[in-house]
């Protein structure tokens, strides 16, 4: 397993957002995570790239290693797993080109970099047309894609994806999830957590269905397709 | 008033100008960087330029007893780098030790132990140095130029002439550095900058080594003009500084810059027009009336996504 994540309890004060979640992912998969608002998606991809501390108890195991060791900045340079945060959080006072230029920070290899650079330009040609623009005034669309292409430079073992396809018109969406199955071929192991079940569900190979801070469902999207609960609850019937 | 008097008034207020400013960049770019205002910055101002004194007069005596001979232009090149480094190494322990363990809790907070870090800088000047004060030892020989009626210091020109120059620098280095881009990025959305790979902990050390080796630059500038030290200098420098910065707009290098120009020359030219006693009243009632009508300051922005002081 690339990816194992066992009884993982994330509480705001109060407020308990993960009641002890486990599930895993393999090397090579794009695994969904749906559910309802406030059902603790983002909360979860916090957790993995340490952006929120955890209870004790929780069990972040990444490639044999405990993610608990290393601070957010390191997941990133140190394993490879990038994060695609909810609502894009593009530097908007950074040009296209400095947004992913910051993103190789941690990186040393130049060549790397070029190579990436030129990947991500042949995966979303308007970015390479809108390079020295201000990140702050692309549309949406384009947006959503510097956020990908900008995970992209960092590295690319693992991408975690929250919400990718919120605010983007069917045509875009379908447009951005083509680059990330490109992205997943090339041997970028996907997690991605989305409200739109139908788009995640056809998109990932498994999937996991969490409500209110809990697991409820698992298996391969086909069969959830299927579940009578997941078409009433999520796919509109 | 005459040509020259013009001339001497138009080039005192470059001079304080160029304090303010980079007292003022300091200000704002920790405040970009960790919205606080590093209200220990007026004193980190006073120990640059104790550092300075101190540096000097290391020199001067390894000079004079013959190790080795250096010349004074040296020596206050020596100076200013040395006690740029020693006084960014303070900068760096005062963020590590008073502001990073309050980097979550209420800004006021943060506030107080600034002020807390000030009078612990002073005291400890009063404790180890005695209250008597010190004088800066003249590294540099005034020589007084005169073209067509007009005259001026070789000590003015490289006052303004290198803060100008450090100014540059500092831009160019904001602009152009993966490590000043990844200030910028800081300074607009703070969250999400260690998922760029980014150690946010060491752009917050930079930024404070950059702005206290600024102030310390300030400090040793200031000391040439004006040799006298004693350890409450830096207070009321440092609050002016700190006007500058809200002026210019919290958080913005060209801001910070302008501000600390605009008042430089507000200060001066009230000065010379009426007055030297409603100096000050006159020249901040008119910041105050400017504050009014771009309550962010030239540069400030004037909503962010992220909480305000
Ligand atoms: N910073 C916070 N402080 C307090 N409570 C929070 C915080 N962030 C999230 N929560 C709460 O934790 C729970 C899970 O939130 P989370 O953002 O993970 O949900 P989500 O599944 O991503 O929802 P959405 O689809 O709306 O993005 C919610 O009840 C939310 O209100
Ligand atoms: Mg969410």
């Amino acid at each position: 397993m690339l990816l194992t994540v066992e009884n993982l309890r994330v509480s705001y004060g109060a407020i308990r957002a993960l009641q002890g979640i486990s599930f895993q992912v393999d090397e090579g998969e794009i695994v969904c995570i749906i559910g309802a608002n406030g059902a603790g998606k983002t909360t979860t991809l916090q957790a993995i790239s340490r952006l929120i501390p955890v209870e004790p108890g929780s069990k972040l195991i990444y490639e044999g290693k405990n993610l608990l060791d290393y601070p957010p900045h390191k997941v990133v340079t140190e394993l490879g797993i990038v994060h695609v945060p909810e609502g894009r959080r593009l530097f908007g006072n950074l040009t296209v080109m400095e947004n992913l230029i910051l993103a190789t920070y941690g990186r040393k290899d130049k060549e790397g970099i070029k190579r990436d650079l030129e990947m991500v330009f042949d995966l979303f040609p308007r970015l390479a047309e809108r390079k020295n623009q201000k990140a702050g005034t692309l549309s949406g669309g384009e947006q959503q894609m510097l956020a990908v292409g900008r995970a992209l430079m960092s590295g690319r073992k693992m991408m975690l994806l929250d919400e990718p396809s919120m605010g983007l018109a069917p045509l875009l969406m379908q447009e951005l999830f083509k680059a990330l199955r490109e992205i997943n071929r090339e041997g970028t192991t996907i997690l991605l957590v989305e409200q739109n079940a139908h788009m995640a569900l056809q998109f990932a190979q498994r999937g996991y269905v969490l409500e209110t801070g809990r697991i409820v469902l698992e298996g391969p999207t086909k069969d959830l397709m299927e579940n009578p609960k997941v078409k009433e609850a999520y796919l509109g019937g | 008033m005459t040509l020259n008097e013009f001339a001497q008034h138009f080039l005192n207020a470059l001079q304080w100008g160029s304090f303010y400013a980079l007292i003022a960049l300091g200000y704002s770019m920790v405040y970009g960087i960790l919205m606080l205002f590093n209200f220990a910055h007026g004193d980190i101002f006073m120990a640059g330029a104790y550092i300075g004194l101190f540096v000097a007069l290391a020199l001067l005596s390894i000079s004079t007893t013959g190790i080795i001979a250096l010349p004074n232009w040296l020596v206050f090149i020596l100076t200013l780098v040395l006690a740029m480094i020693f006084t960014s190494f303070l900068g760096m322990l005062v963020e590590r030790v008073a502001y990073r363990p309050l980097r979550d809790a209420p800004r006021a907070s943060a506030a107080i132990t600034g002020l807390m870090v000030g009078i612990f800088l002073e005291t400890s000047n009063l404790l180890f140095l005695g209250a008597s004060r010190k004088t800066f030892p003249p590294l540099i020989e005034k020589t007084v130029y005169e073209i067509g009626g007009v005259t001026f210091t070789n000590i003015k020109i490289m006052i303004v002439g290198l803060s100008l120059i450090l100014m540059l620098a500092l831009h160019l280095f904001v602009r152009k550095t993966k490590w000043g881009m990844a200030m910028r990025a800081m300074c607009y959305d703070y969250v999400v900058v260690p998922l760029m790979g980014v150690p946010m902990n060491a752009i917050a050390s930079l930024t404070f080594a950059i702005g206290s080796a600024l102030a310390a630059v300030a400090g040793i500038l200031f000391s040439i003009a004006y040799p006298v030290l004693e350890p409450y200098m830096g207070l009321l420098i440092g609050w002016k500084a700190f006007v500058a910065a809200i002026l210019g707009g919290r958080g913005s290098i060209p801001g910070a810059v302008l501000g600390g120009f605009l008042l430089g020359f507000l200060e001066i030219f009230v000065a010379a027009f009426f007055t030297s006693t409603l100096r000050d009243l006159i020249a901040y009632s008119i910041i105050l009336l400017i504050l009014t009508f771009k309550p962010h300051g030239f540069f400030g922005e004037p909503y962010s996504a992220r909480l305000r002081l």
